[in-house]
């Protein structure tokens, strides 16, 4: 097992755990209780980096209850969400599943984009989707510029329904990775117009703090290339990005199917943004609700605080009082 | 006039309005720019389409990034 010695200023140790994420374990500080007030035997107070920093559990009081942590709202610029998935609408091959997936999903905010009117076609999403409904979060996905980005932007807010945005500059045709550095230009520019910006990025700690001093409402890094369906190729810098900054974190792109969606939670952001990951499954229905149900199970371990992994085993049933 | 790209023959003194209608197409739906400025919807009944004008009509449809 790697371990590193890294003694920042909460002194804990960092672990790194195979196939999961790095977990710190702090000197013993109080025994953990479990259960019905029996003490653990396990001293150690582990935690996943997240949330701000170090928590001390003694210090929270009282605890959340099981309810209030699964409760918990996602808040975007005071904005409160019961869910803490948002789902695309492309790529859907019949806009009646869509629909039916976006309700299986439970996601309250969907994304649209904006494009010319089709004049042979007519209809646009909003003959299947109703803002009544669903809050509506306009991107700016085909940009390449910031001029291009924040054009598009006027476009969105003009058709009426809100001031939110999904800005996301591209910068490369073949990986579809972000332009940060035009994203943060049009961010600044669209923030001073009164936009409430979502901006997508890569998994790169310091543009996301640059986009939050920008005055972005959350900072929308990638887990993998947008529609690869790699999962969170980067952890690390997901934890990292969430420990820094103070407004929401939702990892943007990537997520392929529901362990994807639990892990990245698990990593401890606020949300996760998906689209090809339910309109690319075989029953984006099925799909949508498998990811419901990852998205709650991931953060749901997140504020559990997991175990420390270690590459030794320890028994879990007692040692003593075995037959000679 | 351009219209979404595309050269297009309107008659004389056609509104923004009448364009939408004529094309079958709901002004609440839509959103008009004209020649790069966004066209409120107030003024669809005022302004009318001038020789040269290029407009882009667009919507929301379906996307994610």
């Amino acid at each position: 097992m790697a371990k590193t010695t890294n003694q920042g200023p909460e002194s804990g140790a960092e672990v790194t755990v195979p196939g999961g994420g790095v977990v710190r374990e702090d000197p013993p500080v109080v025994p953990r209780t479990h259960g019905k007030g029996e003490v653990a035997h396990e001293t150690t107070r582990v935690r996943l980096a997240g949330r701000g920093g170090w928590v001390d559990p003694a210090l929270e009081s009282p605890p959340p209850s099981l309810q209030e942590m699964e409760e918990e709202p996602l808040v975007i610029a005071g904005q409160e969400f019961r869910s803490r998935l948002i789902v695309g609408t492309g790529k859907y091959s019949d806009e009646g599943v869509m629909v039916e997936a976006i309700r299986a999903s439970g996601a309250e905010m969907v994304t649209v984009a904006v494009r010319r009117v089709d004049l042979d076609r007519r209809e646009g999403i909003l003959h299947v989707l109703d803002p009544k409904e669903f809050a509506l979060l306009a991107n700016t996905a085909g940009c390449y510029t910031a001029e291009e980005a924040i054009r598009y932007a006027h476009m969105a807010r003009a058709a009426g329904f809100n001031e939110w945005l999904k800005l996301e500059v591209i910068g490369d045709q073949e990986t579809l990775l972000p332009d940060t550095q035009a994203t943060l230009e049009a961010a600044k520019v669209l923030v001073a117009e009164g936009f409430k910006v979502m901006a997508y990025t890569n998994d790169d700690l310091i543009m996301a703090l640059r986009l939050e001093e920008a005055g972005c409402v959350a900072v929308m890094p990638l887990a993998s290339p947008i529609g690869s369906g790699l999962g969170v190729v980067n952890p690390y810098f997901i934890r990292e990005i969430k420990r820094r900054l103070k407004v929401p974190v939702i990892v943007d792109a990537g997520v392929g199917t529901a362990s994807d969606a639990c892990v990245t939670m698990e990593q401890g952001v606020d949300g996760v943004l998906m689209n090809t990951a339910l309109a690319a499954a075989d029953d984006p229905v099925a799909m949508a609700r498998a990811m419901r149900y990852a998205v709650r199970a991931g953060r749901l371990a997140f504020r559990a605080g997991r175990m420390p992994a270690r590459e030794i085993a320890v028994p879990s049933s007692p040692t003593r009082g075995m037959l000679d | 006039m351009q219209l979404n790209g595309k050269e297009r023959e309107v008659a004389a003194g056609l509104t923004v309005r009448g364009l939408l209608e004529g094309l079958g197409l709901e002004p609440a739906l839509v959103v008009v720019e004209r020649n790069r400025e966004i066209l409120s919807r107030a003024r669809y009944d005022e302004v009318t389409v001038q020789e040269g004008d290029r407009l882009e009509l667009v919507h929301f449809v379906g996307g994610g990034a």
